[in-house]
């Protein structure tokens, strides 16, 4: 960071009262220079754990806005808060007992409320990941767990759409198993990985490892030298 | 939206346009074993002897430790013995885990798997279950499943790459295991990649010699901790957030029996006895190891080792730290964060202010970060942004070049989003990169089941060491927590249906700890575990002002 003189400096709103800042860092980073330590509303500071749920308001506008405060440039007259958890209710399940392909609707099942939806779309608003959360909540309405799941990939659980929805809808916790019923049953599983577990159970490798296990250094020194690399043919 | 890159930036970027046609299909030769060696011994932060301390109290005293770290292990505790009531147990369990990111978790589905009942483990984490260093892996896992791979193969490259310093035991565990955990996460659901047969889209990562990294998106870690997560509350095992472990307790003997735990909203103590205890707290990053930034989550201040030692487990490799070569340096608000490994696995290239190639894209980490920095500070090839930090281009556009349009977007789709969020696009623009600090290579000393040489302690994860030697491989961790978080975990469950409730709970080791530090004449007033970096006011500022490198 340059000289800190030289920085523009400006003005935010933390929960109504205001602080000086200096321009150009993120509402985590100006909180932090403010003088806040985080305790709750901060884990990876990457924009990988929404942790970091913040409403705010420009000045002048009247709109409430939403977005992640690791992951946005502070600006001038931002009104500020955090809200670092959401406490909407996950329906607990077995793997091993909702197979979609024996079940009529199986997220419906778990979270019926989703026919609730009214489709205002304010869920999709609310998502600082840019998910089409109001397109995914209607595709498991009609069952289609491919389509929840890969809309909704990129969710971080952090909650906001839950939080802003007039119809009390879990969309991530929906989610999360839609993601896992396709991962589990609608994904083919992979035939080279059964292969080689079978070839792991038989054995066949036990030789080898004892081979090297044995190596010394210079030995394995040479060998590593020697490898082969797949794009070279 | 503004254009994300000022006028002197755009300048060396026409330059890196101009050359792209030239390179693409090309690639820069590999490293010979002797100019890696030079490289490394010019460039590489881990090769500067003022970075490091020796020990001078504790099991691995007489060893080198980063100087940051050591400052921690030569501090007396946070907490003062006299002050905490040992005789009220708040939580008397058959298995306590502390960490809640990805080897913590995965421990406890596999005790549960191996008979313990849920309501007899405690998960304690520091902040919310699975904020951690596992949610924000990107690049991918590895396990060799494809028939031109082995995992004699995927051994022979991690050895390498750690330099013929892993464990051997824990690196066949590590391998030998890998196909069995993916197997493990096709029943849970994990979304992997998959072609149209169902098997993994497997790419190469730096050092591998096969396509062995299997992915989700570039949203790996994330996927693979939310569905672990996701199961763990399934199986409503308990769980405290926010309630740190701040020291173990041992029987006075050499043994640990519980923990401590501190609420972090109210400081007050929480007594946690234990038949079995597992250490999962993961890295160090956030210790900004030699001024660098990190990649690492908030929670990474290396508290289990602290605990782990004062308990009496030797460390090892410490004297390594894992630089990821591309941490973004640019623009200044995600400087650190980190640039994964798969932009160059497909196809992306490092070039310099001129646009021009100066080392292979997948060198082992240390390698490609010492000649990164040795551009930058060696040739003075590197590009300097407005606050000063210096770094080189990495190509993203020639991967769409490579792999035709929309490759970038589909494939990478968190690193789109990061840097869109601040003006700019690095499907047309390549964005800047310098190594960042990334992982703690070494650690606790463990056995190929997880347990340390101290009874009724066990850990896994990144907290623990040996298994990576002194250079982990990319896609090597991810693999490693759910390995090793398995082991311990069935491993705990095993001495816990065997062991009464421990008889005594104390703190005796800490009181041998002050006196230690007493008899060496360390005065400091720090405190330690730290459990969180401390960022306020302008210290948040000063993060990448003074990276220090010496040639
Ligand atoms: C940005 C990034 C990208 C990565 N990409 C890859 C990749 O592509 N492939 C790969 O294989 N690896 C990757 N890694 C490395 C890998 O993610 C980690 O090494 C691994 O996930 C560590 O798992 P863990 O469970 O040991 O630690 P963590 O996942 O960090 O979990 C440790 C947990 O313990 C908590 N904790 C800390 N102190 C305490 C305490 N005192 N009491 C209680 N709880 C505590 C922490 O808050 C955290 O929740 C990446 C790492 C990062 C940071
Ligand atoms: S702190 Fe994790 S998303 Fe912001």
């Amino acid at each position: 960071m340059a000289d800190q003189e030289e920085q523009n400096m400006i003005d935010i709103y933390v929960m109504g009262r205001r602080y000086r800042v200096p321009e150009g860092l993120t509402i985590m980073t100006a909180l932090e220079y403010a003088g806040y330590k985080y305790v709750r509303g901060c884990g990876c500071r990457g924009g990988f754990c929404g942790a970091c749920s913040t409403v705010y308001r420009k000045e002048d506008d009247y709109k409430l806005k939403m977005d992640l405060a690791c992951q946005t440039a502070v600006e001038d007259g931002m009104f500020l808060v955090q809200l670092p958890f959401v406490p909407a209710l996950r329906e607990a399940y077995e793997i091993e007992d909702v197979d979609p392909g024996e079940k009529d609707n199986v997220l419906l099942d778990l979270y019926p409320e989703i026919a609730r939806c009214v489709s205002c779309n304010t869920c999709s608003k609310a998502c600082p990941q840019d998910i089409e959360v109001m397109d995914y909540v209607q595709a498991a309405l009609r069952g289609d767990v491919e389509r929840t799941a890969k809309l909704s990939f990129d969710c971080l659980h952090c909650g906001l759409c839950s939080i802003r929805c007039p119809a009390d809808i879990k969309h991530y916790h929906l989610a999360q198993l839609a993601r896992r019923l396709k991962g589990r049953y609608l994904d083919l599983d992979s035939s080279e990985l059964e292969k080689r577990i079978k070839e792991l159970e038989e054995g066949i490798y036990t030789e080898e490892y004892e081979e090297m296990l044995k190596m010394t250094i210079d030995e394995l020194k040479k060998c590593y030298e020697e490898r082969k690399f797949e794009e070279e043919g | 939206m503004e254009d994300g890159y000022p006028d002197h930036m755009r300048k060396s970027i026409e330059k890196v346009e101009k050359t792209r046609s030239e390179r693409v299909g090309k690639t820069f030769e590999r490293m010979g074993a002797e100019e890696s060696e030079e490289v490394l011994n010019r460039f590489h932060p881990d090769y500067r002897e003022e970075g490091k301390k020796e020990l001078v109290v504790g099991p691995s005293k007489g060893e080198k430790a980063p100087v940051e770290l050591a400052q921690l292990l030569h501090s007396p505790s946070l907490i003062d013995p006299d002050e905490v009531d040992l005789s009220q147990i708040d939580h008397d369990v058959d298995i306590l885990i502390i960490g809640g990111g990805g080897a913590g978790t995965v421990a406890a589905l596999w005790a549960v798997k191996e008979g313990i009942s849920p309501e007899n483990i405690l998960l304690a984490t520091k902040l919310r279950h699975g904020d951690s260093n596992s949610m924000m892996a990107q690049g991918g896992i590895q396990a060799a499943d494809k028939e031109i791979d082995s995992p004699i193969q995927h051994y022979l490259d991690a050895i390498g790459g750690g330099h013929f310093t892993n464990d051997e035991a824990l690196l066949k565990a590590l391998t030998e295991d890998a196909p069995k955990i993916m197997k493990w996460h096709e029943e849970l659901g994990v979304m992997y990649d998959r072609d149209k047969d169902g098997d993994f889209v497997e790419l190469p990562g730096g050092g591998t010699s096969r396509y062995r990294l299997h992915s989700a998106g570039d949203y790996t870690g994330m996927e693979i901790m939310r569905v672990l997560r996701d199961e763990f509350r399934n199986k409503d095992i308990p769980v405290l957030e926010f309630a740190p472990a701040v020291e173990l307790l041992t029987d006075g003997n050499g043994e640990v029996t519980g923990a401590l735990l501190m609420n972090l909203e109210t400081n007050e103590y929480y007594v946690v006895r234990a038949k079995s205890t597992i250490m999962a707290t993961g890295g160090f990053g956030r210790l900004h190891i030699q001024s660098y930034p990190t990649t690492n989550h908030y929670g990474a201040t290396a508290d289990g080792l602290v605990m782990g030692y004062r308990a009496g487990v030797p460390l090892r490799d410490m004297d390594s730290v894992q630089y990821h070569p591309t941490g973004a340096a640019h623009p200044d608000q995600v400087v650190g964060l980190l640039v994964t490994e798969k932009v160059r696995s497909l196809g992306a290239q490092p070039v310099n202010v001129d646009g021009e190639m100066f080392v292979n894209p997948l060198e082992p980490r240390d390698v490609e970060a010492a000649a990164i920095i040795r551009e930058c500070y060696g040739r003075e090839k590197g590009v300097t942004t407005p606050t000063g930090m210096k770094g080189v281009w990495l190509d993203s556009p020639l991967i769409d070049e490579l792999e035709g349009e929309g490759t970038i977007e589909d494939r990478l789709p968190a690193m789109v989003r990061q840097y869109k969020r601040f003006g700019i696009d690095m499907t047309k623009d390549p964005i800047l990169v310098f190594p960042t600090l990334h992982y703690q290579n070494g650690g606790l000393v463990i056995n190929p089941d997880g347990s340390t040489p101290v009874k009724g302690l066990f850990a896994s994860g990144e907290v623990s060491g040996g298994i990576h030697g002194k250079n982990r491989l990319m896609g090597n961790s991810l693999l490693d927590f759910n390995v090793f978080g398995r082991r311990a975990g069935m491993a705990a469950a095993k001495r816990a249906q065997k062991a009464g409730s421990p008889a005594k709970l104390s703190l005796e080791h800490i009181d041998k700890h002050t006196e230690d530090l007493e008899k060496a004449g360390i005065d400091t007033k720090d405190t330690s575990p730290r459990l969180l970096p401390e960022y306020r006011g302008k210290k948040v500022l000063e993060r990448h002002l003074d990276i220090s490198v010496t040639l």
